[in-house]
């Protein structure tokens, strides 16, 4: 073999991008950092707070050492309504989600038109923030955890809705003609068919549903819709930071086992 | 070349995995490591280039201390090692040819490697490694479309362009099917005598190491029990390593595989180019 | 078959599986629940009056919100435009960060020490709601966007680092290995290894995040943190309902198409 041919078969330039491609990936690059530079330039940002900042922070660490025990007596009624709110609200959520899931489902939904109607509802829940229902429903029922209740369900019937119409989507057929075969009414078809596949999801998902509700009912105080939010804000407001330390010790606590206990009850279902 | 002594390994949940493991290699020669499993034959392998801290003990490669090194000698140190996985071990999103270069990290710079921009000699001799072990033209194929015996001569490939002194081998064959683990034993043991390069074979196929290994080292909890020439395997060698059983058609007879051994004599041209690439 | 087999009790009672077969249990828990439901909505502090009163003004609200009001469409673009660059931006930081903070997250490549501080900065930062957050870089930084971004950097690289460990503590030990014996250090164990085994995922996931940004930028804003919550919150402290639905419409859509880019490009995404 002649040292051409041996250079040919073996050649000492091997590419792993074409420069197309390489062209391509720096001007992804490019164009994510230009859309990054126009926003950031857009939004005016007072870039000078930012070399005390850390003084700031430092300054407010200070004051808020060490958490106010005292507090802890004021604190414990706004907790427990936290935690009655995100629960009251995640089992209202279960009965609204239900018959909407069953409308948002394909194979179950009587038409295309309430399939569609079913769809919006979920979608129209979900797009809407927690706190933003709370506006709305603090607006309605007036302050108070009646409105944070209410907040959380609609917020998670889409959640809920979703993914139980998934559910019901995947369903075992075979086990549903087979009860159809009987000659068994919509509700019975319904009841002893696709409700039993189901429940496991359902159970999964309220639970999983009430754990994150746990931590977004900590903040609709701040909108008035009840909970230990509406401390928390008061008490921002007020510069009381030691009293501030507590409740995020205290909320921090709560979140962490709601966390703990929706992990292990999901284990246990399946 | 190698020199290992009262090599120990106590894992922390407590099991002896080694205990006064020595022996010497000073030969280019290919040892094979044969013991029933949880002997100890892949911790013996990994203490040798620290994957695992042995406990106590001495291992020598050439002058070097092995067990003394700090990290970044010890990095200098791994890449005169080269090791080949039974599960291959490849990175998968990469190409063949990165997967074979990546056998260079040790030598090339970090902002070279970000770039894929080996030095030509680099990628030349992977070229040339790419098409000894019979993968010419699949330098673009991502690993994972690959067999699992292209897979092992891509390890393979990998593990030699470190250019080792060294190979380490951990049951290169053991997931592939008969004829391929021959041929990557044959492969293997070409390159390791073509190259000079003394090899430690962990194998569970006594057949396939006495075919294709020089010399072979018995592992029985934790230590050695049997140190000779691939011939000096009898039936009762075998019952004092592994326990009471009919070895009969275990052994290797006298004749069977000669044929099977490994080439005596490779192609001219290819030889040559390897010994280039591997002078390079 | 003998004929005492025949009259096994088996075939006589069908009964169904249930979740919990123990029906002592199982009732237990049921009222266990009904006592929880009636003492908790007994204890949390409601004002039946205002909430008897609540469906008429829902219906006034409802009215008066309709038709929804575009008439302000400048001031909506604006605020929507800056809800949109505030994701971006925090997309883009939270990005960056969560390569370092996702790194010493993973158990397999960083000695312990470092992974527990990395894994408790994220679990802090996950726990707290981010309106929680956001007050208190309204607190640091004023009112304004800047908070608002800040807020979503946060809570995009804690989630964004959180993925990256799992993924890097899920790669095949052996990968990492090999590359290790070709003595191959730290840097390049990333760029040979990791990088290209969990790229992929990361880029999927800072994409579903940026999704996720553009739905919280709409509502950090309640607290003062910029965006269109800002507005948003204004007009329903104005009574100024038929904006409100304007806006409200405008988010829907706005995390709609969201969500629909973020589908987009992660079906691109190999
Ligand atoms: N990471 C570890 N931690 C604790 N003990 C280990 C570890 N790795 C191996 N061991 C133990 O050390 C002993 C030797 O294991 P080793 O993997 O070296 O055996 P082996 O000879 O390679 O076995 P095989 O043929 O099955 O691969 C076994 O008892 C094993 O349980
Ligand atoms: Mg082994």
């Amino acid at each position: 073999m002649t040292a051409e041919q041996h250079a040919q078969k073996h050649p000492q330039v091997w590419r792993r991008f074409s420069p197309r491609d390489t062209l391509l990936r720096y001007i992804w690059y490019l164009g994510a950092v230009a859309v990054v530079v126009w926003s950031i330039s857009m939004l005016d940002i007072p870039w000078f707070y930012f070399l005390d900042a850390h003084l700031q922070a430092y300054d407010l660490a200070y004051r808020m050492w060490p958490p106010d025990l005292e507090f802890l007596e004021t604190l414990a009624n706004p907790l427990l309504e936290t935690i009655h709110i995100a629960t009251l609200g995640t089992a209202a959520t279960v009965v609204i989600a239900f018959p909407i899931a069953f409308l948002a489902a394909r194979n179950t939904s009587p038409n295309a038109f309430t399939w569609f109607v079913g769809r919006f509802i979920l979608v129209t829940s979900r797009s809407v923030n927690t706190v933003v229902w709370g506006l709305l429903f603090v607006a309605i029922f007036g302050p108070g955890p009646m409105a944070g209740i209410w907040a959380i369900a609609f917020r998670s019937i889409g959640f809920m809705g979703k993914l139980v119409a998934e559910a019901i989507e995947e369903i075992d057929v075979g086990v549903v003609e087979a009860i159809e075969s009987t000659g068994a009414s919509r509700l019975q078809v319904l009841w002893y068919g696709i409700l039993p596949q189901v429940l496991p999801v359902i159970y999964g998902t309220t639970v999983y549903r009430w754990d994150i509700n746990i931590r977004e009912s900590t903040v609709l105080g701040f909108v008035g819709a009840g909970g230990i939010g509406i401390l928390l804000y008061s008490s921002i407001n007020q510069f009381q930071w030691q009293e501030v330390s507590l409740m995020l010790v205290a909320v921090f606590g709560v979140v962490l086992i709601s966390e703990f206990v929706s992990a292990a009850v999901r284990q246990r279902i399946t | 070349m190698l020199t290992i002594s009262n090599l120990e390994k106590v894992y922390p949940t407590g099991t002896k995995a080694l205990s006064g493991v020595g022996f010497t290699v000073d030969t280019p020669q290919v040892v094979a490591i044969i013991g029933p499993s949880g002997a100890g034959k892949s911790t013996l392998i990994r203490c040798i280039n620290r994957l695992v801290e042995p406990t106590r003990g001495l291992v020598k490669l050439h002058d070097t201390d092995i067990l003394t090194l700090n990290r970044s000698e010890l990095r200098r140190a791994r890449r005169r090692m080269g090791m080949i996985f039974q599960e291959y071990n490849l990175v998968e999103r990469l190409t063949v040819m990165e997967n074979v270069l990546s056998g260079r990290l040790g030598y090339v710079s970090f902002w070279r490697a970000y770039r894929r921009k080996f030095p030509p000699e680099d990628v030349r001799a992977a070229f040339v490694m790419l098409e000894r072990v019979g993968l010419a033209g699949y330098q673009d194929t991502r690993a994972d479309a690959l067999s699992g015996g292209q897979r092992q001569r891509v390890g393979i490939a990998r593990a030699l362009m470190q250019k080792p002194d060294l190979l380490l081998v951990d049951e290169p064959t053991a997931s592939l099917d008969p004829k391929t683990a021959r041929e990557i034993m044959r492969l293997l043991v070409e390159l390791a005598h073509d190259r000079g390069t003394p090899a430690l074979v962990n194998i569970h196929d006594v057949a396939l190491a006495q075919t294709f290994a020089d010399r072979i080292i018995g592992l029985r909890q934790g230590e050695i029990v049997f140190d000779d020439t691939a011939d000096q395997v009898t039936e009762a060698v075998l019952t004092d390593i592994y326990g009471e059983e009919d070895w009969s058609t275990t052994i290797r007879r006298e004749g069977n595989g000669a044929d099977n051994g490994p080439e005596t004599k490779p192609p001219d041209d290819k030889n040559g180019l390897i010994r280039e690439a591997a002078a390079g | 078959m003998s004929a005492k087999a025949d009259s096994a009790p088996v075939a006589l009672r069908w009964q169904r599986i249930r979740m919990i077969p123990n029906p002592w249990l199982r009732f237990g828990l049921l009222a266990v629940a009904l006592a929880y439901f009636a003492w908790s909505v007994g204890a949390l502090d409601i004002n039946w009056h205002r909430v008897a009163n609540g469906i008429p003004r829902a219906a006034n609200m409802l009215t008066r919100m309709f038709p929804p009001d575009f008439g302000r469409w400048s001031l909506l673009f604006k605020g929507v435009l800056e809800s949109v660059q505030m994701a971006f931006a925090a997309s883009f930081f939270g990005m960056l960060l969560a390569i370092p903070l996702g790194i010493c997250g993973a158990v397999n490549l960083v000695p312990r020490p470092v992974y527990l501080v990395a894994r408790t900065l994220i679990i802090l930062s996950r726990t707290f709601h981010e309106i929680i957050i956001a007050i208190f870089f309204v607190k640091i930084f004023g009112f304004g966007p800047l908070a608002g971004v800040l807020t979503l950097v946060v809570a995009s690289t804690s989630f964004i680092s959180k993925m990256l460990a799992e993924d890097i503590e899920n790669m095949p030990p052996g990968q990492l290995e090999a590359i290790r014996a070709t003595g191959a250090g730290f840097p390049k164990l990333l760029l040979y290894c990791v990088s290209p085994q969990v790229l992929p995922r990361y880029l999927g996931v800072s994409i579903y995040r940026l999704d996720a940004n553009i739905r919280h930028s709409t509502v950090v804003g309640i607290v003062g943190a910029g965006g269109i919550g800002q507005v948003l919150a204004a007009t329903f402290s104005r009574y100024d309902y038929d904006f409100s639905l304007a806006i409200l419409i405008t988010i829907v859509s706005l995390v709609f198409a969201g969500e629909f880019f973020s589908n987009w490009v992660r079906g691109h995404l190999r």
